[in-house]
């Protein structure tokens, strides 16, 4: 058509025009979100703060070797309850006292980052990817994908917390570390699902997804591109909020005798002897529970860091 | 353009066709859009449906600007959609040359996507604020990568922000750092990005101040010549209607009114409806004021779930009458001036259209 070329051709005379549209924006790259984000956070002291922390407990979660020469399974009965803290020899084996079977409190602190770690952080990775993907394609699709998620989510919200997990913890001979994570996430995904639902519900019908799809996007750069940045805030507030409830909810279910058991070191399993003997040796809940509350504060943290440096108008 | 000659009313049976513009772009025939209301929740019944546009049609021109106007509700908006496929129709055609795109689907409707773009009416909320102008602007080359090659867009994208008036350093801002005139520059911008031949421009201009209004429409206008674009505008506010566009239709509870030039529209209305919008502008001469005549309508606008019999107007028209409940008047050339060489020749929707002198707005 004629018309289409006169078109192309005007164009390319507009093109033509600003031959030199600033050098200096020319050199300057191109920023992208995500890049944006990153400079933001490298900057941010809340986020360097985080990271160190969580750095050193992966650290300590990975070589716990490096920390302690002591053993947290090794007690002797003449060390009960003995030595309250003495702060003077910082890391000797007995440090922060021993508890009621004479084991190191220092070491058991040490060798249960691992267990905690474990269970805190991939609980948190499969209810947020889980629940995120369940919740985005709930909110998006809506109709009857959305009815049926949503009456599933509902099913699992039905079931009381600790009573699921006692039944599925039930159904295991074993439990290690991965069957305390598998019951968790069992039951613990359908709260990360609602908030993804909610928050791409109020993201679909802005005007920038219409744009979007009136430019032909797919449905996979709509949701990307235009719906997870928007509405990932909500979800990173409560999967950070959420990843010390689940390490407290380990300690629970330990403290029920259904948890991690005791062979297994872990910091629920202190926190729930510890509560048991609070009138008698206050150390021993005091120090694994310190070290949950620096742990939930760092990722807590970290995420608002996260969400702050993902949202431009914070920046 | 003003002057509708006899020759071209094989034409005018369905739509007029202006002179000289040749074939139309763009088709619209009796599009329909109807909500369906549903009752019940596990087992949805339908009782009724809301008929947001019920039996539209027009053209659209090469390099014409078409505005569409009416009070809120009438189905504006609709329509812009329906056009760009954002919502799949109920019944009815639209034809981008020659080729129905109400029914297209998947890598063909994509093709004519980029045929066919959008401004929108909110700057605040059509730019993802998580995402930098250079991104948003850039965005339409990584859907249709074959319109730009990969390390040329950059480049486009600057160029586009000079062509709507933005510095090209802006490319790594984001949106919240613009004002509202900015934005809306930015959404032209992505618009014009595909080089398009239509842009669908749903009350672009609405959301600003009436000063950036007018940089606005003006870059518009200017673009328009630049790259021969067609729009169709879609304005509540008849002036700026007037003020851009070659033809108006005047749209009345998802159907239309009339349609014609801006003259014949703006200053021999024969439809009851056009004349009630146009007495209701604002006259800035006092002395003009003082002698114009205001139609003032009584009652609202019925719902469109439930809409009158017959004419959808008569319910608050003046010379309402019997016919007008039994028989739905087609938008046609009134037949008392058919075949008169008289601006009032125009498609109106009324049984009894006639001209009556309001005072114009310029």
């Amino acid at each position: 058509m004629l018309d289409v070329t006169k078109t192309a051709t005007a164009v390319e005379d507009a093109v033509a025009l600003p031959a030199d549209p600033a050098p200096a924006a020319k050199q300057e790259k191109a920023r992208s979100l995500w890049g944006d984000a990153w400079v933001d956070l490298r900057r941010n002291p809340y986020f360097l703060v985080a990271s160190v922390l969580i750095f050193f407990l992966l650290l300590v979660a990975a070589f716990p070797g490096l920390f302690t020469s002591a053993s947290p399974t090794k007690g002797d009965l003449v060390r009960h309850f003995l030595g309250k803290p003495e702060l003077g020899s910082i890391g000797s084996e007995g440090w922060l006292g021993y508890d009621g079977q004479g084991r190191s409190v220092y070491a058991r602190l040490i060798y249960g980052t691992r267990a905690s770690i474990i269970v805190g952080v991939t609980v948190t990775a499969i209810v947020t990817l889980v629940g995120g993907v369940m919740g985005m394609l709930a909110g998006y699709f809506g109709g009857w994908i959305d009815a049926l998620l949503s009456r599933l989510t509902d099913i699992f919200f039905g079931i009381p917390f600790l009573l699921g997990a006692m039944v599925v913890l039930q159904s295991f001979v074993e439990r290690t570390v991965w069957v305390v994570v598998f019951a968790l996430a069992f039951l613990g995904w359908t709260q990360m699902a609602r908030v993804m639902r909610g928050a791409v519900i109020t993201v679909k019908h802005a005007d920038y997804v219409h744009a979007a799809k009136a430019l032909g996007a797919g449905t996979g750069r709509i949701l990307f591109r235009h719906i997870l940045p928007n509405a990932m805030a909500p979800v990173i507030v409560v999967a950070t909020i959420a990843l010390g409830g689940y390490i407290s909810a380990e300690a629970t279910l330990s403290y029920l005798g259904l948890g991690l058991a005791a062979p297994t070191v872990s910091w629920g399993v202190d926190i729930s002897t510890g509560v048991d003997q609070i009138r008698v040796a206050q150390h021993i809940l005091l120090w694994p529970s310190i070290m949950l509350s620096i742990t939930v504060l760092a990722f807590i943290m970290l995420g608002e860091a996260v969400r702050n440096a993902l949202d431009p108008k914070l920046r | 353009m003003a002057d509708l000659s006899k020759n071209d009313e094989a034409v005018a049976a369905a739509v007029e066709a202006p002179v000289g513009r040749g074939e139309p772009i763009l088709q619209v025939r009796n599009l329909k859009k109807h909500f369906p209301l549903t009752q019940g929740i596990v087992f949805k019944k339908q009782v009724g449906a809301v008929k947001a546009v019920d039996g539209v049609s027009f053209d659209l021109y090469q390099g014409e600007t078409l505005g569409i106007v009416g009070e809120s509700g009438c189905g504006k908006s609709t329509v812009a959609k329906l056009l760009m496929n954002l919502e799949s129709a109920t019944a009815g055609e639209v034809f981008y040359k020659g080729q129905d795109i109400t029914k297209l689907s998947g890598r063909a409707l994509k093709a004519v996507r980029r045929n066919i773009q959008m401004v929108f009416q909110d700057p605040y909320t059509s730019l993802n604020p998580r995402m930098t102008v250079g991104d948003i602007i850039g965005e339409p080359f990584d859907i249709h990568p074959e319109v730009a090659p990969k390390g040329d867009r950059r480049r486009k994208v600057q160029e586009l922000l000079d062509v709507v008036g933005l510095n090209p350093e802006y490319i790594n801002r984001y949106p919240h750092q613009f004002s509202g005139g900015q934005r809306q520059r930015i959404g032209i911008a992505r618009g014009l990005a595909l080089n398009p031949e239509i842009i669908i421009c749903d009350e672009p201009v609405s959301a600003l101040d009436v000063s950036v209004q007018a940089q606005v429409i003006n870059l518009m206008g200017k673009l328009q010549d630049e790259f021969n674009l067609s729009y169709l505008f879609i304005a509540h506010d008849l002036s700026i209607g007037r003020h851009i566009s070659d033809r108006v239709g005047v749209m009345y509870l998802g159907k239309m009114a009339e349609i014609g030039t801006d003259e014949q529209i703006y200053e021999h209305p024969t439809h009851p409806y056009t004349q009630a919008l146009l007495s209701a502008v604002p006259v800035p001469d006092p002395e003009a004021r003082a002698h114009r005549e205001r139609i003032i309508l009584t009652g609202d606008v019925p719902s469109p779930a439930n809409p009158p019999s017959g004419c959808s107007f008569r319910t608050r028209c003046w010379k309402a009458q019997e016919k007008c409940s039994q028989e739905t008047p087609l938008l046609a050339i009134p037949q008392r001036f058919d075949g008169l060489d008289t601006p009032a020749a125009h498609l109106s929707a009324c049984h009894f259209a006639e001209e009556k002198q309001v005072v114009p707005v310029h």
